[in-house]
């Protein structure tokens, strides 16, 4: 696959994120009854950087999950072989909590679709928003999001690669080619 | 959402014999992933949604089969339940033919429990559906053995190098034979004891080793796994009586002293207490017996998610 274009670099990965947080907090008016929830694999690490970030900013921590959306996949039956399967691990119950659900790459829907039928085993939260590094559009569901880092308009060739130093090495978000 | 790994090579699980050491660990991460569906308030996961399972078990069992049909409701799998009491098998009816007639319902597992061995790999041979092995006579029982891996790696944090003393019937015991195989390819250390009449000839070169008192296989041991004394496959006793098989190799508080610090005491259950094991030991704090129990479902959980859906081969 050949790299089109690097869309963030490092910096301004951290600048996003860092907006993403306080894009958080204003629109819950504070992080009363707030859980970051981040989905596997990628959407943990941003997740708990959000989290950190809102720590910083609210000079409190703030209630941080992570949800593996592994068994509610609409194509389970389909793909082979079977994808890995790891725990979800919610730090609280999320009745009447605010959660909001963190991933890398916003495109099909079908990811969020899979993490809010997993959420809702889990309880019944107030409210379920959704915060994304990238949206590329492409949507398959009804589906958007509350909070995004950067909005990318890609053709359905083209592939998005977020590397984190977490599970990367590095930050940068690339666009490439198939 | 598309991380990937490694998958099962077979679309059976017949024993533990023909796995590698890498799907050995696969089936025991993913176990630890499924640990957790157990524990949630919604106790229920929509992975095998439509896919139909028949438990049969043409064998008794408690504890196996009760532990699949959980696994299999935690998935969301239908289940459909077979035992040979009660059924057309009791008017003569052939294995074959029982499965033949089950196979028109369209199965996509079946988990058969028999006890002759080599029956689960004969229905695998000539079925469409996957095929678990629950236990063929004195052959295999590979389920149990990975629930026993996965509570010792859960305990210890490993297997490699750990050393494990499997004290009892060895002769007529399923378990051993699978924990042997699963061990040695983990590249743990078995020690084995047991009376000599039910200690089958030339078992070292399976790579254990034999000893001939209680106390020797204790020494050193981190995990003691004892079996049950299988009075119903035994067509006299192998030994003089029940009392003094206690006295020789029924684990009490003191002889346990001479294991090591923090041992992990473990049985596969059915226990007959004060024959092998004293009600001391059993309920004691090295005890693990009660969470192999709860670690079988998730154990189970996992091989009917990895043998389920698409198979490298197709």
């Amino acid at each position: 696959m050949n790299v089109k274009k690097r869309l963030l670099d490092a910096p301004r990965m951290n600048r996003a994120i860092r907006r993403m947080a306080i894009e958080i907090v204003e629109k819950n008016r504070g992080i009363d009854d707030l859980m970051i929830v981040g989905i596997r694999s990628r959407g943990v690490p941003i997740g708990e950087r959000i989290a950190k970030e809102i720590h910083q900013l609210e000079g409190q921590p703030v209630s941080f999950g992570i949800i593996d959306i592994t068994l509610y996949r609409d194509d389970l039956t389909t793909i082979a072989p079977q994808p890995v399967v790891k725990p979800t691990k919610l730090p609280e119950p999320i009745d009447e909590k605010v959660v909001v659900l963190v991933d890398d790459v916003l495109y099909t829907g079908r990811t969020v679709r899979a993490a809010l039928d997993a959420l809702i085993d889990f309880g019944r939260p107030k409210a379920v928003q959704l915060a994304v590094l990238i949206d590329r559009g492409h949507r398959e569901l009804p589906i958007h999001a509350d909070v995004v880092g950067k909005t990318v308009p890609t053709d359905a060739h083209e592939v998005i690669k977020v590397k984190l130093a977490e599970t990367d090495g590095e930050d940068e978000v690339l666009l490439m080619e198939k | 959402m598309r991380t990937t790994t490694s998958a099962l090579r077979s679309k059976d699980l017949l024993g533990i014999e023909a796995l590698t050491p890498e799907e050995i660990t696969l089936i025991l991460d993913t176990a630890e992933g499924f640990k957790e569906v157990s524990e949630r308030p919604v106790k229920k996961v929509p992975a095998l949604r439509g896919q139909l399972v028949i438990n049969l078990f043409m064998e008794a069992s408690t504890r196996t089969r009760v532990s699949f049909e959980i696994a299999e409701k935690r998935l969301s799998a239908d289940t459909l339940n077979f035992a040979a009491s009660g059924s057309s098998v009791e008017k003569g009816e052939t294995l074959i033919d029982t499965v033949d007639n089950l196979m028109a319902m369209h199965p996509d597992m079946i988990v058969i429990r028999h006890k002759h061995p080599g029956s689960p790999k004969m229905l695998a041979d000539r079925l469409p559906a996957s095929v678990i092995n629950a236990g063929d006579g004195a052959h295999e029982h590979p389920t149990q053995a990975l629930l026993d891996a996965f509570t010792i790696r859960e305990r210890l944090g490993r297997l490699q190098g750990v050393n494990v003393s499997i004290i009892g019937d060895i002769a007529h015991s399923r378990v051993v034979r699978s924990n042997i195989h699963l061990l040695r390819k983990m590249k743990a250390n078995v020690t084995l004891a047991g009376p000599p009449t039910l200690m089958p000839a030339e078992v070292e070169r399976l790579g254990v080793r034999v000893v001939h008192s209680l106390d020797e296989a204790l020494e050193g041991a981190d995990v003691v796994m004892m079996l049950r004394v299988q009075l119903e496959r035994q067509g006299k006793l192998s030994f003089p009586s029940l009392r003094e098989y206690y006295n020789t190799f029924g684990l009490t508080p003191e002889r346990l002293r001479r294991a090591k610090e923090g041992v992990v005491v473990m049985h596969p259950g059915p226990m007959n207490r004060g024959v092998e094991i004293a009600s001391d030991v059993a309920d004691g704090p090295y005890s693990v017996i009660l969470e192999q129990v709860t670690n079988g479902v998730a154990v189970r959980m996992a091989v009917l998610y990895l043998l389920s859906g698409g198979h490298l081969a197709e």
